[in-house]
């Protein structure tokens, strides 16, 4: 079974490597790349614990392949926060103890970002079906859905 | 697996055509990529389709859209003219899955996965959307309700394949709608769905087209249910009528998500309700 | 019973507050190791193959066409595993790997190891298994009817009384008073049958392990547990080696809410690694961890219940038949003893059946048993205030087990807060709010025990003054934060100053699995304890700088100080004086605690629901939602409040959507989150929490677990709340929307 070969860019950082074109980019991230900040959680795009950003659009890594991710800008969240320096989100979700067990923290964070981007000044309730496939099983979405809505605010503020 | 980006659809028909085993056509994969990794199809040659010029492009002619078979659900919704002539579709394509899915999700692959519950495909029908479909012997046209041939399986022969999708002009007095029924908000697959297209003259509807999914082996057309509210300003029994032709035409299973007789009595109730959203865009489409 | 060194009036400076917890940069950055986050050099991938029949013979598994693959390095099966295990050891290896029969969909037959894991996966699909299929029973109350099949002969233990089917394995009855006397006293008495379907703790992270194992019997285990001293030990048992040489360590995990108690893969994973001498990770699908990790018991219950016209309970009879899958085990007795000790009866009784059937071995979910315990006896009683027009907080304030109240289940109730919880209730806003078109309002209590069980602990410190606190207990929802908060409370150092660590096997002796809401409690006492014996020895060593006995130096606010002029004039002695200078006035500073403290005191909720249906489709959104829970008191408010929202949404799961469903064929159906329904953010409104604080005598500073107890409630409280919205009693769970129209449809047609 031949290799194919990928060039993309994975949070700023040009990368080449090699794949079976059965893998998925979350299998690429996490075995090939040693990223593993997003998760399988269901590897059938239900959960969205391994979102990232294909050329600013979120997507569910599970159900792109690795092939696909040629001459791609590829976001994670190991690239959200800049340096030592958290992002907005990431402080607020540590803040409102928005996480219980954090497995699905990555996704929701990657998955949030994407939402502030593109609407700024989002409602409870757009908040929530944005969210719809990031499961969350420990917290009830509770702190979630306040943190999201309170880094909003503070980050309209700031702009 | 062998897997392959053709710069051409004739580059993709030749690849298909000459392909051994299964071959699966990847867009937005958000089928193709569950079923390869719970082993329920495993495709032997999988040919990805976005790197064929113009498969991004949601474009408008005299004839209507032409919508092209790597354009996201996303960017559909993104796209207020098209969502302005038909809501109906536009909403149908972003029930389906969550945010992450409408990054990748495409109008052909929900029609090509060949699902009964397939939420664009009703909204399609009911749209009277056709497709085009390229071959060796060249390209063809067809309804898109007449794609599905069965629970995961489609008309297409092999080294066939939708080349863009189309949707009529909308034209005056005009609306569409979709709903679906589901147990949550979001995330499920639609235990039933309905789309409804009309046309009013004055108050009252002149053309309609009403299409079920979920209640039969394929999407239907139900024109039992169209001819209930042609001519009528959707008055009690006209609804009353179209709900019961509804229900009528239901040809379901009971499985996991629903029963026979939850399907058919919801059909019913979701027929009533679609109308009634596409009869008010179509009085505020004048 | 009090504990030494209690005092709850105590001014805290660190507990109560809310700080940002030690493992939050690594959650939000992603740099957390979860359990299948981890990688070895040489390491292989393995996959399980597993049983698609309910109930076979394994007549033989040939793995030729999977070894004859260049990338496969080790197959194994029940012969790889150590045999002559007796008791509970061989029903764990019997669930971990099959040996004569697979007794579910999805049961381990074999395990494969190769070099890439979609090699693994391939060489799975390659290994043939001959099976000779048998009947099967997956439903409770089919799996106890004469004509059922046995699934495994002779599992029944003493407890059941002659003349029940095989598949009845364990009995349990218990109460006190005379019911049938109690019932004749009731101006209202209503008997009813209630159903539940199985759920599972849904978890999103699966189960994950990396493993090795050498061929001196030495080995290491990686895995994602609620409780790693218990895999050391049961990994040892099934691979026929010896506990100490298994460490173990506990990665971060991905939610357990009890599923992650018991032992799976990791033994699989060390069978492969022995075989092949190379670390071996094995990590499950979402669709194993449906098939054959633990879910609920499902459950079939007859409850009865006498009330007088003002609302006195005069009895309450149960009878709980839970289904736990193909071993012992379900939960029968918790549910029988949970299902009335919100009360103070005079009469009751009730009785408990354990049944097997074709599923996964059920594993503990949060209070296990109880949930659906509540639901029956709840709504029953929510009937019955309905009937006799009587407020549905009134009726249960009337009957609520207090301080002395002998329980349901046998002992007397020390201090407890369910009547506080009610009370809180009715006063919240919430309960008078007024309630929309189409939609009801639902409440009810839970109750669940609390565990504490075995627990050490180790607290060093550093030479700049800084605390490091070595627990047993994985941490599952930001308990690390609450033993620092607790450490640095009684050291009188800030929060910061304080680190925890989940430490391995190797370092601790041993500790209880995280269950039983134990971790607050019990590792938080310990905590507590190692800290005040550090504090012992802080006061020894300024005592002898300053050359008085150590009895004349007491510990306030982080320093050493003398105890009254008596015992000298010196200046208070801060802790990191102290540190600084210990290699050269005694050693290291380490203080320890070891025990199996028994003091959690049981906790109670009251849950208050608006939920609306629509009658046209049966579907049920819920409204509004508040929790008023005891909490003993809150170390971290904020995860304390988690906690109680955590439950509520996986209740409302469980009664409105989440269920198993089994074919014919006695196939799961729904293996995968897509048709198995938790709640997705959309669904849920927020959750309102209220935390009532009534001190519980056996810790330090009355601390109560508050993990489970959340969940006990809101199957009851939702299904009150969308029959009175209905107009219709629900009595199966889930209430998805067919059951809600068939219900109503039932009742139009008068067959209700």
């Amino acid at each position: 079974m031949s290799m194919i070969h990928v060039r993309t860019t994975v949070n700023g950082d040009p990368q080449e490597f090699l794949c079976d074109p059965r893998e998925t980019m979350l299998d690429v991230l996490r075995d090939r790349l040693a990223l593993t900040g997003a998760k399988e959680g269901c590897g059938t795009g239900d959960c969205g614990a391994c979102s990232i950003t294909v050329d600013d659009r979120l997507v569910c890594s599970c159900l792109m392949l690795g092939a696909e991710a040629d001459g791609k800008e590829i976001s994670t969240i190991e690239g959200m926060a800049d340096g030592e320096e958290l992002h907005p989100l990431q402080a607020k979700f540590i803040e409102y103890a928005a996480l219980q067990c954090g497995i699905c923290t990555p996704g929701i964070l990657v998955a949030t970002k994407a939402l502030l981007e593109k609407n700024p000044d989002p409602t409870e309730t757009e908040v929530r079906y944005w969210l719809a496939g990031n499961l969350c099983r420990c917290t009830g979405y509770d702190k979630i859905i306040r943190a999201v809505m309170d880094t909003a605010a503070e980050m309209r503020e700031d702009a | 697996m062998e897997y392959h980006s053709p710069a051409s659809f004739d580059e993709a028909v030749s690849i298909a055509k000459n392909a051994d085993g299964i071959t699966r056509f990847l867009a937005g994969g958000t089928d193709v990529l569950v079923q390869l990794r719970a082993d329920i199809v495993v495709p032997d040659v999988l040919i990805d389709l976005k790197k064929i010029d113009d498969t991004k492009i949601i474009a408008r002619d005299d004839d209507g859209w032409h919508i092209g078979v790597a354009v996201s659900g996303a960017e559909m919704s993104e796209h207020p003219e098209l969502k302005r002539e038909w809501p109906g579709v536009v909403e149908a394509m972003d029930l389906i899955g969550s945010t992450q899915i409408q990054g990748r999700a495409t109008l052909v692959g929900n029609l090509c996965n060949g699902s009964p519950a397939a939420d664009s495909v009703p909204a399609m029908i009911a749209a009277g959307a056709t497709v085009t479909v390229a071959g060796e012997a060249g390209d063809r046209i067809l309804a898109v309700e007449d794609i599905p041939a069965g629970p995961g399986k489609t008309n297409l022969a092999k080294g066939e394949l939708i080349s863009s999708i189309h949707l009529p002009s909308r034209g005056e007095g005009g609306g569409d709608a979709y709903l679906r029924f589901i147990p949550r908000t979001e995330m499920d697959i639609a235990v039933v769905g309905c789309g409804a297209n009309l046309r009013l003259d004055g108050d009252t509807v002149s053309e309609a087209r009403v299409s079920l999914g979920a209640v039969a082996p394929t999407a239907l057309l139900v024109e039992d249910a169209a001819n209930a509210i042609i001519g009528t300003r959707l008055d009690d029994e006209a609804m009353n009528a179209l709900a019961v032709a509804a229900s009528d035409a239901c040809n379901p299973i009971d499985d996991k998500r629903g029963t026979i007789k939850f399907r058919t009595h919801v059909a019913g109730v979701l027929a009533k309700r679609a109308v009634k959203i596409a009869y008010d865009r179509a009085k505020g489409n004048k | 019973m009090g504990v030494e060194g209690q005092d709850f009036e105590q001014e805290f400076q660190v507990v109560g507050t809310r700080p940002d917890r030690p493992d939050g940069i690594d959650k939000v950055t992603g740099r957390a190791r979860f359990g299948a986050d981890a990688y070895a050099p040489g390491m292989l991938h393995a996959v399980c193959v597993r049983s698609p029949h309910a109930h076979a013979k394994i007549r033989k598994i040939d793995a030729s066409k999977a070894e004859a693959m260049p990338e496969v390095k080790a197959v194994v099966t029940r012969a790889d595993f150590a045999d002559g295990l007796t008791g509970e050891d061989w029903n764990i290896l019997e669930n971990v790997m099959a040996g004569e029969k697979a007794l579910y969909d999805g049961h381990t037959v074999a395990a494969v190891a190769a070099t890439t894991a979609l090699a693994a996966r391939d060489a799975a699909k390659l290994i043939e298994v001959d099976y000779e299929i048998l009947p099967h029973v997956t439903d409770v109350d089919k799996a106890m009817a004469p004509d059922a099949p046995a699934i495994r002969e002779g599992a029944a233990d003493g407890s059941v009384p002659e003349g029940l089917h095989p598949n009845v394995v364990r009995y349990h009855e218990s109460g006190h008073g005379d019911v049938e006397k109690g019932f004749a006293e009731a101006d209202l008495v209503i008997e009813d049958s209630f159903v539940t379907e199985a759920t599972h703790q849904g978890y999103i992270e699966p189960h994950a392990c990396l493993a090795q194992l050498g061929s001196d019997g030495r080995g290491e285990v990686w895995c994602c547990t609620q409780g790693h001293f218990n895999v050391q030990k049961v990994c040892a048992a099934l691979l026929g080696t010896e506990s100490s040489q298994v460490r173990v360590t506990a990665s971060e995990i991905g939610g357990g809410f009890g599923g992650k108690t018991a032992v799976f893969i990791e033994p699989v994973a060390l069978a492969l690694s022995k075989k092949t001498n190379r670390p071996v990770k094995l990590v499950m699908s979402r669709s194993e961890v449906f098939r054959a990790t633990g879910p609920t018991s499902s459950t079939s219950m007859d409850i009865k219940i006498g009330m007088t016209k003002d609302g006195r309970i005069t009895a309450g009879q149960g009878v709980f038949r839970l289904q736990g899958g193909a071993f012992p085990g379900a939960p029968m007795e918790f549910t029988a003893m949970c299902a009335f000790a919100p009360y103070n009866l005079e009469n009751v009784h009730q009785v408990g059946y354990d049944v097997i059937a074709n599923r996964p071995k059920q594993a503990a979910y949060r209070a296990p048993g109880s949930p659906m315990a509540a639901f029956a006896v709840e709504s029953v009683i929510d009937e019955l205030c309905n009937q006799l027009g009587l407020d549905p907080i009134d009726v249960r304030l009337k009957n609520a087990s207090r301080e002395g109240t002998k329980a349901s289940y046998g002992p007397k109730f020390d201090r407890i807060g369910l009547v506080e919880t009610l009370e809180e209730a009715k006063a919240h806003p919430h309960y008078s709010a007024p309630i929309g078109e189409g939609e009801g309002r639902g409440i009810s209590c839970g109750f669940w025990f609390n565990h504490g069980g075995e627990t050490a602990v180790s607290l060093a410190l550093s030479e700049d003054g800084t605390a490091a606190l070595s627990v047993g207990t994985p941490d599952i929802g930001g308990s690390r934060a609450s033993m620092c908060q607790m450490v640095a409370e009684e050291l009188g150092i800030p929060y910061d100053k304080v680190r925890t660590t989940i430490a391995d096997t190797a370092t601790l002796g041993y500790n209880e699995i995280s269950h039983g809401s134990r971790v607050t409690y019990a590792s938080g006492l310990a905590a507590i304890k190692a800290s005040r014996d550090a504090v012992d020895k802080l006061c020894h060593r300024a005592a002898a700088k300053w050359g008085i006995d150590r009895d004349a130096v007491y510990w306030e606010n982080g320093c050493a100080k003398p105890a009254g002029s008596n015992a000298g004039e010196f200046e208070p002695l801060p802790l990191e004086k102290i540190t600084s200078k210990m290699g050269m006035t005694g050693g290291p500073i380490v203080g320890h605690y070891e025990a199996t403290p028994e003091g959690a005191g049981v906790s109670f909720a009251t849950h208050i629901v608006d939920a609306n249906v629509d009658p046209e489709t049966g579907q049920t959104s819920v409204s509004r939602y508040t929790v008023v829970q005891d909490a003993g008191k809150a170390i971290h408010p904020s995860y304390v409040e988690g906690q109680y929202q955590g439950g509520a949404a996986q209740g409302i799961g469980w009664a409105l959507n989440e269920e198993y469903i089994y074919g014919e064929d006695g196939r799961l159906q729904n293996s995968g989150f897509l048709d198995y329904r938790i709640p997705v953010a959309s669904d849920l409104p927020m959750i309102d929490t209220v935390i009532v604080e009534v001190p519980n005598p056996g810790h330090p500073y009355g601390v109560r677990g508050v993990g489970e107890t959340s969940i006990c409630p809101p199957l009851a409280a939702i299904a009150n709340a969308v029959s009175n919205a209905a107009g219709v009693r629900l009595k199966q769970l889930p209430m998805s929307p067919p059951r809600i129209l068939e219900a109503l449809d039932d009742q139009a047609n008068g067959r209700s």
